[in-house]
């Protein structure tokens, strides 16, 4: 039993659920925009504002936003603890981190509803 | 042809400052010997050469060390298994700390193995005679009792190599396994708990080396996906 602090979930298997479930959202969102990229070859701006603008498509999005917040934590977590085995320079990685995700994610909601 | 050119790795922590790569020549007669019959020649050439070795037919586990960059037991390795253009080099299992040539300090890999409490528990009133188990339950340890804690696996697990001190290993995991599928067995749930958090159990990633150099043919990654299972049904 190893106790940890800085972790998203507390605990190894809230974690490696957290990172299977993200993973498998991302790869749907992943493969919807492909595919909607796909048939739409000459996209112009009013069609993809046009997607953005649905309630639906938002809460899609941020649902994938959310989920790489997530994923990239437990994962950079796992990077950093594997090979930062000084603790002040795995603070501050995880601190840039952090502070990095928290940004993208508030950004990535201002530019779905900012729009 | 026959003549064989073997790289060992030397280390005496008394006369050398830093390790280094010895070359030797042996004259194989062309047979197919093992590994350790080949470091047995060498010695013979050398006897400053350390390294460990018991039963020399795969059992006691003693002489795990890497060969031509995979890990294995030395005493059942053929040489036509590991050379490659005449050439072998034996070096140390990789991760943990020399104490001489091919001899390795094991002491965090069975902390790590007295971490999972590898003995029985039960607390309900012992039986007059035996605990019984259906052969269906015996069923269960198959693949899993097996293991002689050679330490190939673990030593060929990078997650052992950067966290030794936190994350089981393969061979613990397994044997963790070993006792959380036995029937007889009741302290399921505290074993469970003691590997919830993100080292202990988590810390593997699945790339399956354990399975690839096991030299029993054993397989811990199956045994972690077991354990991951059972803490899955387990929480809420």
């Amino acid at each position: 039993m190893v106790t940890n602090i800085t972790n998203l979930g507390r605990s190894g298997l809230s974690d490696w659920l957290i990172q299977r479930v993200s993973a498998i959202i991302l790869a749907v969102y992943a493969v919807f925009m492909v595919l909607y990229l796909l048939f739409h070859p000459g996209l112009d701006y009013a069609t993809w504002s046009g997607l953005f603008s649905q309630t639906w498509m938002r809460i899609f999005s941020l649902l994938a936003f959310i989920s790489i917040a997530a994923h990239a934590w437990v994962g950079l977590w796992t990077v950093s603890t594997d090979y930062l085995k000084q603790a002040g320079a795995r603070f501050a990685f995880q601190a840039v981190v952090m502070l990095a995700i928290f940004v993208f994610l508030v950004w990535g909601v201002q530019v779905l509803w900012g729009a | 042809m026959s003549t064989l050119q073997i790289s060992i790795y030397r280390y005496n922590p008394e006369t050398d400052s830093v390790p280094y790569m010895q070359e030797f020549q042996l004259d194989t007669q062309g047979r197919d010997i093992m590994v350790l019959n080949a470091l047995e020649m060498i010695k013979q050439q050398d006897s400053s050469m350390a390294y460990r070795r018991s039963c020399r037919e795969g059992v006691c586990g003693s002489d795990g060390m890497n060969m031509n960059g995979k890990n294995g037991l030395a005493c059942v390795t053929p040489l036509s298994e590991v050379v490659k253009d005449n050439k072998l080099v034996l070096r140390p299992l990789p991760g943990l700390p020399v104490i001489r040539d091919l001899v390795v300090d094991m002491g965090v890999f069975y902390k790590q193995y007295e971490s999972i409490q590898p003995y029985l528990q039960n607390d309900t009133t012992e039986p007059t005679m035996e605990r019984l188990q259906s052969p269906e339950e015996r069923e269960k340890l198959d693949g899993l009792y097996e293991c002689i804690l050679c330490a190939c696996c673990s030593t060929a697990c990078p997650s052992f190599w950067w966290n030794p001190d936190k994350f089981v290993g393969p061979a613990g995991l397994l044997q963790a396994y070993r006792f959380l599928a036995d029937s007889r067995d009741t302290a399921t749930s505290e074993r469970l708990a003691r590997l919830e958090d993100p080292f202990s159990l988590f810390r593997c990633r699945g790339i399956m080396n354990c399975v690839a150099v096991c030299p029993k043919g054993l397989n811990p990654t199956r045994a972690i996906g077991k354990i991951r299972e059972m803490l899955l049904s387990n929480a809420t």
